[in-house]
């Protein structure tokens, strides 16, 4: 028997939005207490499949069930239990901080100081104690996106819905959502993540699904993923650059194939394990010294390319202007 | 997987539904509170509107500016429902654009609080404005002819109109693509059945077909009652009328708009 335990299932959804089809039939599980990362360009269907499981929208087919509730059926026990921050932060501007927080807290049943208290606890642990009486309005973006993401955490949610919650953020507040994000999973949460970005879904994710034009096209870990793109990636850089082609002869004889040069690193796919270890032995009888010698899994990035023959942020670009 | 067997539809009670709306319409007078400018906004434009009547055209309009406050201001009351409950539907709008609608929606709450809450709140900020025009008008001298009870009963047929009124503009603000097509569309509303009334000037001056307007139309209907209601001008049937406008209102355009918020939500 299967002991795994899944917080979010969805099997075979289907949404149409007029003649679009802006998911045909995909599937997804997430795991509890892990993070489930739902990678893709824009206009792959994340946002649609984050507002079926959220009940936002009915599936025009299929089954998706949240800690066993079915979205369709029962969306009330599933929007206890989920928390949501969408893609832009759905916050009252004219309200303070605070009073966003309130807002929530008072719909959600509790007490006034119940409330009270968890909207002070909340804008401590996401520093936003001092901003706290001012009008979201006046926050910038970075506050912005991680008020929203206390307000969605008012209810205490098993599960928290991320869709691409460091988009148009800078580096640093992408790190603080990071470092938020798995602060939640070390306490038990499970997250569903989208994001276009292969760096985040490598970083956060513990499961990847990749959709493109609203099917399904990978799943796995991120390193069953670059495992089954094929492959890993010789990386050479000689002390002496002017050895470069020597040892691109080398890496060409022992591999197979002519390695990519980069500034003064080579770069070779290789498959057979024995690969690196015969180079440095060639090398070494060549009298080559390197500065660096690396075998490195493909990045998300490069097994996005390999699947669907584009590259995931190109992509967005050419969303971008359409 | 887990076989969870639960009633497919969980219905909350009425208290708990109630208390939503209560939380949405504190949301909405919150955020008047908050917001200096649109606080005096709130407070001042009414004010602006009486000055710039009786002071500036009163005097043109009906000889002195005391007698015309006393024509007036029961019609500037009337007409300050059209012009506040508009603002329902650019509300609704912006939540729907902006994403708070759809955060509405993801919380376990009463499915019909967003907009019932938002209502409260516009009627609780609408029934202040009445107050706040009627208070200032008597400080500049207007006064009431009638009893308490009447002029109490003048300020609920304007909220009942009001009511009316607010699912017209809920309706508009669900349909329309942006807070800018809400205004234009209020605005071309508006203004017909605010200024092509006897709010500000009686009727007998305006050509016929004005006029035949001017008679149908609710607002002087309603300000003809309000009037009569403040300071003992005759009635007649105005009264019956205002009542019939603002049922009517709420029959037709009660269901259209919560149809088209049942598509939303």
């Amino acid at each position: 028997m299967d002991a795994v335990t899944y917080a979010i299932e969805a099997e075979g959804l289907v949404k149409r939005f007029g003649g679009t089809t802006a998911l045909a039939g995909v599937d997804l599980a997430a795991r509890s207490g892990t993070v489930l990362g739902l990678l893709g360009p824009n206009g792959a269907g994340k946002t649609t499949a984050v507002r079926v499981l959220a009940t936002l929208i009915r599936p025009d087919a299929g089954v998706a069930r949240v800690a066993g509730f079915d979205v369709a059926r029962q969306p009330h026990q599933v929007r206890r239990l989920v928390g949501l921050t969408g893609q832009y932060a759905a916050l009252d501007e004219e309200l303070t901080g605070v009073q966003n927080l309130l807002l929530v807290g008072r719909l959600l049943g509790l007490s006034r100081p119940a409330a009270r208290a968890r909207a002070a606890e909340l804008l401590e642990r996401f520093g936003l104690t001092e901003a706290g009486g001012r009008r979201a309005k006046t926050y910038s973006g970075g506050m912005r996106r991680r008020l929203d993401l206390a307000v969605s955490l008012v209810g205490r949610p098993r599960l928290l819905y991320l869709d691409e919650p460091t988009t148009g953020l800078d580096p640093h507040s992408r790190n603080e959502v990071w470092s938020i994000v798995r602060g939640l999973v070390a306490d038990g949460s499970t997250v569903l993540l989208t994001t276009q970005y292969m760096d985040e879904a490598d970083q956060l994710a513990d499961d990847i699904v990749v959709v493109d034009r609203g099917t399904v096209i990978a799943t796995g870990t991120p390193d069953d993923l670059k495992t089954k793109t094929g492959g890993q990636t010789l990386e050479i850089r000689p002390t002496e650059p002017a050895r470069l082609d020597r040892v691109a002869g080398i890496v060409e004889d022992v591999a197979g194939v002519r390695p990519v040069a980069d500034g003064g690193r080579l770069s070779a796919p290789v498959t057979d394990p024995a690969v690196p270890a015969a180079v440095l032995r060639r090398l070494d009888d060549a009298s080559i010294t390197v500065t660096e010698l690396a075998l490195r899994l493909p990045s998300l990035d490069d097994v996005f390319l390999s699947l669907t023959g584009h590259r995931a942020e190109q992509d967005e670009a050419v969303a971008g202007r359409a | 997987m887990a076989d969870v067997s639960v009633p497919a539809v969980h219905r909350l009670g009425p208290v708990t539904a109630a208390q939503h709306c209560l939380t949405l319409a504190w949301r909405n007078l919150v955020q008047l509170r908050s917001n200096p400018g649109e606080l005096a906004a709130f407070v001042i434009q009414p004010l602006i509107f009486i000055v710039l009547f009786v002071y500036v055209f009163g005097g043109a309009i009906a000889g002195t500016s005391s007698s015309y406050l006393e024509y007036v201001l029961p019609g500037l009351i009337a007409q300050s429902g059209v012009f506040s409950i508009m603002a329902t539907g650019a509300g609704l709008n912006q939540d729907i654009t902006n994403g708070v609608f759809d955060r509405l929606r993801s919380l376990p709450i009463a499915r019909s609080a967003p907009l019932v809450g938002r209502a409260i709140g516009d009627l609780v900020r609408f029934a202040a404005s009445l107050v706040i025009l009627l208070g200032f008008g008597m400080l500049l001298g207007f006064r009431v002819h009638t009893n308490p009870a009447e002029v109490a009963a003048g300020l609920l047929l304007v909220l009942a109109f009001g009511v009316g009124l607010a699912w017209v503009s809920m309706l508009i603000g669900l349909l329309a693509s942006s807070a800018t097509t809400v205004q234009l569309f209020s605005g071309v509303l508006m203004f017909p059945i605010t200024f092509g009334s006897n709010v500000m000037v009686r009727t007998d001056t305006m050509p016929g077909w004005l006029q035949a307007w001017a008679n149908v139309n609710p607002v002087s209907y309603l300000s003809t009652a309000v009037r009569g209601l403040t300071t003992g001008t005759p009635l007649g049937s105005s009264v019956l009328w205002s009542l019939g406008w603002s049922v009517a209102l709420t029959a037709v355009f009660a269901p259209l708009a919560i149809a088209a918020y049942r598509r939303k939500v």
